[in-house]
């Protein structure tokens, strides 16, 4: 099976009325955006000043890495480094096994997915419950998440309700949402009182304090935390931001960005650990540096995940999460995901018009849409392209270079899609499959300005 | 006022009519319309491929056909925000460097450069207008919804010096149609599903054409309407500003 984007969406698309549903669901949430953000005079301020805020973070990262591992340390929380998902996974796993642990819970972090550390746990025979209810749907389904905020958006009641009757036990064919969250919310009560460890994600991470925050909306970050004997917090390294009072900024846009809330419900601040508990923070890093280092798309690292990306791309609202084949979807995961692995991600930053839209409702100012046409530019150097569409590209170079070879290629062209038009009928012809091709006039402007001047 | 008229290449080879509007329009309004005969391509099909090592020989021949004007004027808003973004010459910066900054999409060239407050048009048809992205979020032709920043539509502030028109815009008011330069053969599906949503929101809308300050976006929603049978034509924006009926 091809698993390129284009094939992929090609198959969700092939049920439209679940396409349009698809996306209107999403653009309902784009306008939700719209209306919290229009509603606020100083929103592109806000916006300028994360931006600038997350700039200078990055530039100094060393210094305010250095200076929250202190602080953090000197509050009583452990302090881990990993380089990669691996090391991640081992360090995870490490103090699982020391504490002797069997029952865990897990709020939404798309750190953890980036690194599969519920597979990596699951080999070792170890079972994760996923507490965000989305994450808990998709987890039932063994599926991974097609939306970074919402992750089981792709799902419609019925799914749903299947999914809850065969794993919950719940009455077939009841659709009923406020049935099934009761059920769901029941089931995970009970999965939070066994737990003796919860793995949190980390939104911010606050190198003046030491301190980290974590925004869920459904408050199962804190169920999990509040009740578990350890705390194991995991975030990637651009999580950092230098001051308490930033979040004055990050706090009023991250959810307003996300879902057109003002805040998120829960914006819950750890700063050390209770006396009874253990709390581990594991910072990573996992192709962040490479990323770093290269100028084009360093400012990718500015993401907060909000996913307005998501919501706001014609491209993914039809193609859904799953045909980006990757853990971050839209085209944030379009610039980031190359870095990870260039080749089986080559066909992602071709998966946009490039229309800008993502630029503009990004509350960081991420150049999504150039950075996708800068990595077009990368996977071609590296020779991650097919090679007809090289040479169609050099012979395409080659006649626009050449005046006279241009205008007879056009004459003959055109002559052609005159006089033969079944020619350009074919199946292989990819603009025809659901579109007439346009007319051929006879004269070109060109011949028509010559004799226009004459 | 000498003005050189680009005609970006599949303009020149597929919609001669929208040139010749472009060139009429301006000499109505007073320019000295000059058309360099050797122009081909401004080499965005190469870039936005992820070919824009390819694209020396466009910009050479770009910049020997249109050195030295001091306006530049193409009906195409991506062609000319392909040229102020990734024009260049090496050995010449400065000439790349001032074509750049002679070089207008039509829209902008009347309503900032002559300033054009009247127009001698006609048109007495119901009229959808389409955002095309690179005009409106590239070359800033147009407000975006997404931005929280006062409203204004340089195509719109023209199209409503036309006589009889009547104008609306779909429901979502700047959606992508979905064309996107190669995208629209190596991601047909998406492409088509796009257009098609653009098309069902200017339906509603019970109108006669759709127009656009882009022919590449027009051609794209064309060959959907065409396939369907739709009633609705597409039409460029010179035209409509270049009509009389
Ligand atoms: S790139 Fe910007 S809009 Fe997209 S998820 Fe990140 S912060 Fe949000």
């Amino acid at each position: 099976m091809n698993s390129k984007h284009a094939a992929l969406s090609e198959k969700f698309i092939a049920d439209e009325p679940r396409t349009n549903w698809h996306d209107e669901t999403l653009w309902f949430v784009r306008e939700k955006r719209d209306k919290a953000t229009h509603g606020l005079p100083e929103w592109e301020q806000l916006r300028e000043w994360a931006s600038q805020i997350k700039n200078h973070t990055l530039s100094n990262l060393n210094a305010y890495l250095t200076e929250f591992e202190e602080k953090a340390k000197a509050n009583g929380i452990k302090v881990h480094w990993a380089a990669d998902a691996q090391e991640h996974n081992e360090i995870v796993h490490s103090i699982i096994k020391k504490n002797n642990i069997q029952k865990i819970v897990k709020s939404k972090s798309m750190l953890t997915e980036e690194c599969h550390l519920n597979d990596y746990l699951q080999e070792k025979g170890l079972e994760v419950v996923d507490t965000d209810l989305g994450e808990r749907i998709v987890q039932f389904r063994k599926e991974p998440p097609s939306h970074i905020v919402l992750p089981a958006i792709h799902l419609k009641k019925q799914d749903v309700s299947d999914t809850f009757h065969e794993h919950l036990n719940t009455e077939k064919g009841n659709n009923d949402p406020q049935y099934l969250t009761e059920a769901a919310r029941q089931h995970l009560r009970s999965k939070f009182i066994e737990a003796d460890l919860a793995i949190t994600g980390v939104n911010f991470a606050i190198a003046e304090t030491g301190g980290f925050v974590v925004c869920t909306n459904e408050g199962n970050a804190d169920m999990g935390a509040h009740t578990a004997k350890v705390h194991i917090a995991c975030m990637g390294f651009e999580k950092i931001i230098p001051k308490a009072e930033h979040l004055s900024v990050f706090l009023r846009i991250l959810a307003r960005s996300a879902t057109g809330q003002a805040i998120t419900t829960y914006s819950s601040h750890f700063h050390k650990p209770r006396p009874d508990q253990e709390m581990h923070l594991v910072i990573v890093d996992n192709g962040r540096s490479r990323q770093l280092g290269r100028a084009d798309f360093k400012n990718s690292l500015k993401c907060i995940r909000c996913a307005a990306c998501f919501n706001t791309c014609p491209v993914y609202r039809r193609s859904g999460g799953h045909s980006y084949h990757t853990t971050t979807a839209g085209p944030i995961g379009s610039i980031l995901n190359p870095n990870l692995d260039m080749k089986t991600n080559a066909d992602l930053p071709f998966a946009s018009t490039l229309c800008g839209s993502c630029s503009n409702v990004c509350p960081v100012k991420i150049d999504i849409h150039e950075q996708l046409w800068k990595w077009r530019q990368e996977i071609v150097k590296e020779g991650y392209v097919s090679s007809d569409k090289k040479t169609a590209m050099k012979g395409m170079s080659y006649m626009f270079s050449n005046p006279a070879l241009y205008r007879f290629v056009g004459i003959i062209g055109r002559w052609m899609m005159r006089n033969f038009p079944n020619l350009l009928k074919s199946k292989h012809n990819l603009w025809f499959k659901q579109r007439e091709m346009p007319e051929a006039p006879k004269k070109s402007f060109r011949d028509w300005y010559i004799d226009h001047q004459k | 006022m000498t003005v050189a008229l680009f005609i970006p290449c599949y303009i020149d080879q597929l919609y001669p009519k929208v040139g010749i509007a472009t060139l009429e329009l301006l000499e109505k309004l007073g320019c000295d319309v000059v058309f360099p005969l050797g122009q081909t391509c401004c080499g965005q099909p190469m870039a936005n491929s992820g070919f824009s090592g390819l694209t020396n020989g466009c910009n050479k021949n770009f910049i020997a056909n249109f050195s030295g004007f001091d306006y530049i004027v193409a009906p195409s808003g991506s062609c000319v925000l392909h040229l102020k973004e990734h024009l260049q010459d090496d050995k010449n910066p400065e000439k790349a460097h001032q074509i750049k900054n002679s070089l207008f999409e039509l829209t902008e060239f009347l309503t900032d450069i002559i300033k054009v407050d009247t127009l001698d048009a006609r048109f007495p048809f119901k009229v959808g207008i389409h955002n095309s992205c690179h005009g409106q979020r590239g070359l800033n032709l147009a407000s975006m919804t997404e931005k929280n920043t006062p409203s204004f539509s340089k195509p719109e502030q023209l199209l409503k010096m036309v006589g009889g028109i009547e104008l609306s815009y779909p429901k979502r008011k700047d959606e992508c149609c979905g064309f996107g330069g190669t995208f629209c053969v190596f991601e047909e599906a998406v492409s088509v599903k796009m257009g098609k949503d653009r098309i069902t929101e200017h339906e509603a809308n019970d109108i006669d054409y759709i127009t656009a300050g882009d022919s590449s976006c027009l051609m794209h929603l064309e060959g959907i309407l065409n396939r369907k049978g739709s009633p609705i034509k597409t039409i460029h924006i010179a035209e409509i500003l270049n009509s009389s009926f």
